[in-house]
């Protein structure tokens, strides 16, 4: 065996692999061949280092220097300065570190210095396709430790005092979940994990599957254990290819192992994991829907009660839990309930993933500990606001969702605050809106999302989102009325209280909480047919002043609906009938001479 | 995987080919200088040396690693030891002969090799 003194991690990841990742590895062992390295620099694959935009990303350690946007062309120059020479190639170096003499390492970076990270602890660090990297960094140690030291009850307790809530969104205790599916008698039960991921801009859950796929599978192990199950399911996106790929990987290494398959440990537990790929629908994000559809059923919710904890999958006592939440599970056996609950506020323990998107410079996958501030979010982690554009809102939990306006830009991030003001955590996707960005618009893109991912099995939903978004439409095409807005009301009410499933029931979340905190933006929309973030194309009028028009011509040269017309040298005009909004008159203007409105 | 032990047989196994990453308080790091004025003086052989020796003992708290130019070139190639809760040590006007006793002194034993350091040649 030779010594290697250095590590190259290329990110592998869905952001790094479209970007080119695969190249970058096959550059760097040419180039390292070629220079002799390389027997003593390893390169190594490994999972989602966060600022995927940047991508593609590389770590080179020890020194943990963080190179972005790297390219096939750039890996020679890496690899005879930094790893030969052991100068870091500056012009590569994620720059966001306040101290730039110490910005060389990814810990120091203000991307990276206020996060905690459990759920992400392995993406990035690990190669996700080699068991025995992830056996290096404590792997496989909590399942050992549970099945070995620890009875079901002690498994359940110690999940309950970590504090741990479902990260799919809902928010449920994961130990009280687990103990009531204990509790259901009966022989045959299930350990399932829902890995469907279906909100728009999220990608939380892909990134722990593609960084870091056996502690999902360690910690459906554990819940097996805990609540007397032998089998379970991981139901899995079909969109997310490398994710089913490294899952695949990881089970066939696990069997090899022992660590999955009959008596684990040498002990007479036994339990085994099968994988499902999703239909494509969000609504088989739903827990009845998701389980019907792993029966091999056509993916529709159902009532409850019962509960899947009483009577899930194929009719037996379930549980069900979000990747992310399993992500904390071995973290919590290995480190104790008591250092997870440390972290985090009274009512909410440990930390949250962000996918954070939208009008943000660093957009990307952070974690969090829970109470952190929205604005150490935004303009520390984020790094701001692209542009010099004013921060207007976030919007969190996708299309069941809810904004939070600037004004509430020192709440801190945990369920109760979130609560509290109207809000709410969702499963982890975060976008960023701007000045630019118009309130009514957003909240119709998710309406429109729920439209159509509406299974159309109760009428509320089927029907009532339908009407919401077509007075949505209708506002933003300046053909509202104030009693629309009376109406959106009503109707959400009703659809909340009668809708069958939490798609419907929380579709009218973004256009009440929009309503709530921008009701003025709305009210210009109807009253005075006016956007004021200047969004609306209906609404908009790009009109040239006389007194700044120098007669230049430019901007008909460029329009391309021949909407302008002129005498070269006295001030050009705009039919508006011709015009299309296209706004590339505005952006050639040198005079400043147009402007929308 | 039958037991406890051999999961923790393996673990430490690969713990020692994931030092590398590590970023803690106990590991000892060996750096290098290997810029153009390090290369020339030979500092090559001596970091090879460095791997070398570090592997056959099996030292897996060690990192070796390679820096730019660290500022002395007439006394290069140069050295810098550092041993966690300890100064950093400088040796200089190194060669791979010098490295089995800085190896098996300073950094197995923890006793500075005065003789090769920076205060010995100034
Ligand atoms: C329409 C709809 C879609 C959902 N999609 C997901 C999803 O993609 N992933 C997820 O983990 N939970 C999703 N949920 C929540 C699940 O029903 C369930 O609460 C969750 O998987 C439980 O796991 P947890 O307690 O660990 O959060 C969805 C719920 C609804 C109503
Ligand atoms: S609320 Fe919507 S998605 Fe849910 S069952 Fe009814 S129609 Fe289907
Ligand atoms: S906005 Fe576009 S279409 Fe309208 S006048 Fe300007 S260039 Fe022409
Ligand atoms: S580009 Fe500006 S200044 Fe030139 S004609 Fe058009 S409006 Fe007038
Ligand atoms: S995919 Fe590479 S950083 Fe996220």
């Amino acid at each position: 065996m030779n010594f290697v003194r250095a590590h190259v991690l290329v990110c592998t990841g869905t952001g790094c692999s479209s970007a080119g990742a695969e190249g970058i590895i096959s550059a760097f062992e040419d180039q390292l061949k070629k220079n002799g390295l390389d027997e003593e620099v390893r390169v190594v694959k490994t999972g989602c280092l966060g600022l995927c935009a940047k991508g593609p990303n590389v770590v080179v350690y020890p020194e943990g220097v963080y190179y972005n946007y790297v390219s096939a062309e750039d890996v020679p120059e890496i690899v005879e300065e930094h790893l030969l020479k052991g100068r870091p190639v500056t012009r590569l170096i994620h720059g966001d570190a306040e101290d730039a003499s110490k910005a060389t390492n990814l810990t120091d970076t203000a991307f990276y210095k206020d996060q905690v990270r459990i759920a992400l602890r392995n993406c990035g660090v690990i190669n996700p396709e080699d068991i025995d990297e992830y056996i290096a960094y404590d792997g496989y140690a909590a399942l050992a430790k549970v099945l070995t030291e620890m009875t079901p009850q002690q498994v359940i307790d110690e999940i309950k005092a970590s504090g741990l809530k479902g990260r799919g969104g809902a928010g449920f205790p994961t130990g009280l979940k687990w103990q009531f599916a204990a509790n259901s008698p009966g022989p045959v039960k299930y350990a399932c994990c829902n890995a469907d991921e279906g909100d728009p801009g999220a990608f939380m859950d892909r990134s722990v599957l593609e960084g870091d796929p056996h502690s999902v599978l360690e910690a459906m192990t554990i819940a097996g254990y805990a609540i007397g199950a032998t089998e379970g399911y991981i139901y899995v996106r079909a969109e997310y290819p490398i994710a089913v790929e490294r899952l695949k990987k990881a089970l066939e290494q696990s069997h090899e192992y022992g660590f999955l398959g009959k008596n684990i440990f040498g002990t007479d537990f036994s339990f085994d994991i099968g994988i499902r790929l999703g239909s494509g629908a969000f609504v088989c994000g739903e827990e009845t829907a998701l389980m019907v559809s792993i029966e091999g059923k056509r993916g529709e919710p159902r009532c409850r009660p019962p509960y899947p904890a009483v009577k899930g999958l194929f009719g037996k006592p379930t549980i069900l839990n979000n990747v992310e939440t399993y992500a904390n599970v071995c973290w919590i056996i290995n480190h104790g309930a008591e250092a997870y609950a440390a972290l985090g506020t009274e009512g909410s323990k440990g930390t949250k993933v962000f996918a954070l998107g939208g009008k943000i410079n660093n957009t990307g996958l952070v974690e969090i500990p829970m109470g952190t501030p929205l604005r150490q979010i935004i303009e520390e982690i984020g790094g701001g606001v692209p542009n010099g554009k004013k921060f207007k809102a976030v919007q969190t939990g996708g299309p069941s969702g809810a904004c939070i306006p600037a004004s509430q830009i020192d709440v801190p991030i945990d369920y109760e605050n979130l609560t509290r003001i109207g809000a709410m955590m969702g499963s982890g996707g975060m976008i960023v809106l701007d000045e630019d960005d118009c309130m009514v618009d957003i909240a119709k893109f998710f309406l429109q999302f729920t439209v159509d991912e509406s299974c159309g099995k109760c009428s509320p939903c089927r029907i009532g989102i339908k009407r919401m978004y077509d007075i949505l439409d209708r506002i933003t095409a300046g053909k509202g009325t104030l009693e629309d807005l009376d109406t959106l009301e009503e109707l959400a009410a009703h659809i909340k209280g009668n809708a069958l499933c939490g798609l419907g029931q929380t579709a009218p979340n973004p256009v009440l909480s929009t309503l709530k905190n921008f009701k003025d933006e709305y009210v210009a929309h109807v009253v005075e047919k006016r956007c004021p973030a200047g969004s609306c194309k209906a609404l908009l009028n790009y009109t040239i002043d006389p007194a700044k028009c120098k007669g230049c011509s430019a901007c008909s040269r460029v329009c391309p609906a021949d909407a302008i017309s002129g005498v070269v040298r006295s001030p050009f005009v705009i039919d508006q009938s011709k015009c299309i909004k296209c706004g590339s008159c505005m952006e050639k203007c040198k005079f400043g001479a147009i402007s929308k409105g | 995987m039958k037991s406890l032990e051999e999961l923790k047989a393996l673990r430490e196994q690969m713990q020692s080919k994931m030092n590398v990453r590590k970023d803690d308080n106990e590991t000892i790091r060996v750096v290098v200088g290997m810029a153009t004025c390090g290369i020339a003086a030979g500092a090559r052989p001596v970091l090879n040396a460095f791997m070398e020796e570090v592997n056959k003992r099996g030292l897996n708290n060690v990192q070796v690693t390679q820096t730019g130019c660290i500022g002395v070139c007439r006394l290069e190639p140069i050295v810098e030891v550092f041993v966690p809760g300890q100064e950093k040590v400088t040796y200089v006007k190194m060669n791979a002969e010098k490295v089995p006793a800085i190896v098996a002194q300073h950094i197995v034993n923890k006793q500075v090799v005065t003789d090769y350091t920076i205060g010995a040649a100034e």
